[in-house]
């Protein structure tokens, strides 16, 4: 019998160990053989810990499981409570495009055999029998952009590290997720490593960069776990080490782990950091394709971006710039958070609408309210209202909304929620955040907490005072830290003016 | 001496070494300076002087302080001039309506964590900060300032934690924290042109503050350049001493 049981940490959270360890436990009582395997997740957070047996019809769900249901998995499955039938089959699986999370939740995320055995290392195959210039067109031809936020396009920022010329040059991950609502970076870390690993090689062998590095953030233990061990396996497979695949150039990779600044998910700060400075933002240029870590040409790319190339190669450019609109080309990884009835990661090309994920593969708000707004792309995205549901999911679409989608988390409010105080978190956030480099994150923040304090105080002229100052913040800042925290103010702002004057009327 | 009472013209950036030449036009003045000059220098150059604090031609450009902001006709957003070099052809505008609500803007952030002491300040009449105060037109401050590094007790009359009292223990230089505005010239001087490594800038956001390692004055540390001092806000320019010491550094990759 083979049970497969999430590593993932959402669903270690849920009490996945234990259960594993129940499952180990009952077959020992039973004399049963039971092959335990730690997958990642599949992304339906409500059903964690989700529990899958393989049987002849494919593999079965259960979940969410707790140490109770244990011994019902070694009964008649089909009268279990928590049964779901084939995983494969339910809606939330069904109406996915996975191309990125392809094996995520499928695999063991540590067995280069199953990893093989889902078509990971063919895209390599190919890139490794292709010049540089041409893997570098091929990823310019798919359309891909940075899934990190900026959305730049990844062809041209490896273009320009390529056509550098220097004694080294290096491939950095950015893995330092510190959005609110967002974990498909680590999602993917923990349940299929080998995909990163195998676009960074990619990247290593279009820009001629022979070392990587993969910056995680320290809150991240177990994804740092499986990408060290991953790391370690394909060393010792020969993926990565002297010559890649036994034919390419020398690629190798290193981990290294944030110290709890979420500015060091900024790519200049995330450097400095690399470089064990202080984690503060570089003015740009120099870009980091041009000077990057130790003052050489570096790819600094998400996690997502990366993990996107061996697909691209797999399938072709082609096939994944058929999914998408616009210029928002192949599929997000939507992340789907706060007060929702079903919460996780669903994998879909760009373009469904915001009010289809919200109300449709969400289902709306857990507490059963109407939803007042969602968030979209992390603490510095903007708040977006019920009229907006139209939006398009694409960079441009969300742009012309004064918004962003950023690394594509969505965080859903219902009626109760109170927008002002949602602006003074956003406010708060960036003072905390501040790396203090520039005048207007390092003071800005803290005079907009205490403006917006003023307002909820029934202050009617601090409110123009907030707007000016989330001009300068957002045309002055440094970086983006300062320079989208306007985006979630702004947005409350305008889109709930009543809750800026509610306690105005109560101070009255 | 001669700089004391006579002080150099800043360009803002130190002085780009190429052959090459580039033109391109500041305020509708056509300026040609060598590739790889920063938009700061090259209007100073053209006698156009960008409004700035952190930048001063003796160290590396910066772009902390966000007064040099500038549009370039075709590019987005507004980018610091003393980071942004050149380029063939541009086309940059140094005063523009967005420009100086931007500067106000930055400008009226730096005042409300100062002390609105000028007629008693030792710096008055010769205070970049109050220069620029003067050159963006800041005539108000509209915050309310609750967090400030100047106040020694809070408006609700408790000792305010961010408030360092001034440190004269060295002979040489004293540091007022109260009135540092934290664009870091001491600390870049102290790597740069001194190569000392001494100060550091310790904290983060709000709470960065000059430090000077773990010892708790300055009279353990050596920081032998008056472009050291932290003690005015971006006052002065260091001495030519200082300058010609610059280029002897070894300086890493």
């Amino acid at each position: 019998m083979k049970i497969y049981i999430p590593l993932d940490s959402a669903a270690v959270a849920l009490g996945a160990d234990a259960l594993a360890a129940a499952v180990a436990a009952e077959a020992r009582r039973l004399d049963r053989e039971v092959e335990i395997i730690r997958n990642g997740s599949r992304g339906m957070v409500w059903l964690e810990p989700l529990v899958e047996v393989v049987t002849p019809q494919g593999r079965i769900g259960f979940g969410p499981m707790t140490p109770a249901d244990v011994p019902g998995l070694f009964a008649d499955l089909a009268v279990h409570p928590k049964a779901l039938g084939p995983v494969e089959e339910l809606p939330w699986m069904k109406g996915q495009t996975r191309l990125t999370f392809a094996r995520v939740g499928i695999i063991d995320p540590l067995s280069l055999a199953d990893y093989e055995a889902e078509g990971g290392l063919s895209g390599l195959r190919k890139a490794v029998a292709m010049d540089p210039a041409a893997i570098v067109a091929e990823v310019t031809a798919s359309g891909l952009r940075g899934r990190g936020g900026a959305g730049f396009p990844t062809g041209i920022k490896w273009k320009t590290v390529s056509e550098a010329v220097a004694d080294r040059k290096y491939i950095v991950c950015n893995a330092d997720e510190g959005d609110s609502a967002t974990f498909a970076d680590r999602m993917l870390m923990e349940g299929d490593p080998f995909t990163l690993i195998e676009g960074m090689i990619i990247a290593g062998l279009a820009t001629g960069a022979t070392k990587g590095f993969v910056y995680i953030r320290s809150e991240y233990p177990v994804a740092i776990r499986v990408m060290e061990e991953a790391c370690r396996l394909a060393r010792a497979a020969g993926l990565l080490g002297g010559s890649v695949l036994g034919s390419g150039p020398a690629f190798d990779i290193e981990i290294r782990v944030g110290a709890g600044a979420y500015v060091c998910g900024e790519e200049t700060s995330l450097l400095n950091s690399l470089e064990g400075k202080r984690g503060v933002v570089r003015a740009k240029p120099p870009l980091p394709a041009l000077e990057g870590f130790l003052g050489r040409p570096t790819v600094v790319n998400n996690v997502i971006s990366l993990a996107s190339v061996p697909v691209i190669f797999e399938k072709g450019a082609a096939f994944y710039k058929d999914f998408g609109l616009g210029r928002s080309r192949g599929t997000i990884p939507l992340q789907i958070a706060g007060n929702v009835r079903f919460g996780g990661l669903y994998e879909v090309a760009f373009g469904l609408t915001l009010g289809d994920i919200v109300d449709g593969i969400a289902g709306g708000c857990a507490t059963g309210r109407p939803v007042k707004a969602v968030q979209v792309g992390g603490p510095l995205g903007a708040y977006h209202p019920r009229s907006e549901f139209d939006t398009p999911f694409g960079y441009e679409e969300f742009a012309g909304k004064d918004g962003l989608i950023g690394h594509a988390g969505l965080t859903v409010f219902d009626d109760s929620a109170d927008m002002l105080k949602q602006a003074r978190f956003a406010m708060e956030f960036c003072a905390i955040e501040s790396c203090g480099k520039c005048t207007p994150c390092r003071i800005g923040a803290v005079r907009g907490v205490e403006t917006v304090d003023r307002i909820a105080k029934g202050d009617a002229a601090a409110i123009p005072l907030l707007t000016d100052l989330c001009v300068t913040m957002k045309s002055g800042s440094l970086c983006a830290l300062g320079g989208f925290t306007p985006y979630p103010v702004m947005s409350a702002l305008t889109h709930f003016p009543d809750d800026f004057a509610r306690s105005k009327e109560a101070a009255e | 001496m001669k700089d004391f009472i006579i002080p150099d013209r800043d360009f803002g950036t130190p002085a780009a070494k190429s052959k090459q030449m580039v033109t391109l036009s500041i305020d509708g003045f056509d300026v040609t300076v060598p590739e790889g000059t920063s938009i700061m220098r090259a209007a100073a150059e053209a006698g156009i002087q960008v409004p700035k604090l952190c930048a001063t031609d003796s160290v590396d450009a910066f772009g902390s302080c966000r007064l040099c902001l500038v549009e370039i006709e075709g590019r987005n957003g507004t980018p610091a001039s003393c980071t942004t070099p050149v380029a063939p052809g541009l086309k940059v505008h140094t005063q523009t309506g967005k420009l100086k609500q931007l500067r106000r803007g930055v400008m009226e952030l730096y005042i409300s964590d100062h002390p609105l002491d000028c007629l008693t300040c030792s710096a008055n009449g010769d205070c970049e900060l109050q220069d620029m105060a003067g050159a963006v037109g800041l005539r108000d401050v509209r915050y309310e300032a609750v967090d400030t590094h100047f106040r020694a007790r809070n408006t609700s009359g408790e000792a305010n934690p961010l408030y360092i009292p001034r440190d004269d223990s060295n002979p040489y230089f004293s540091y007022d924290p109260q009135k540092c505005i934290v664009c870091s010239r001491c600390v870049r001087a102290c790597e740069e042109v001194q190569g000392t490594f001494a100060l550091t800038i310790e904290g983060r956001g709000f709470d960065s503050r000059v430090s000077f390692g773990a010892k708790p004055t300055m009279r353990w540390r050596r920081t032998a350049s008056p472009a050291g001092l932290a003690f005015r806000p971006a006052r002065r320019r260091p001495c030519r001493k200082s300058r010609s010491s610059r280029s002897a550094r070894p300086r890493t990759p």
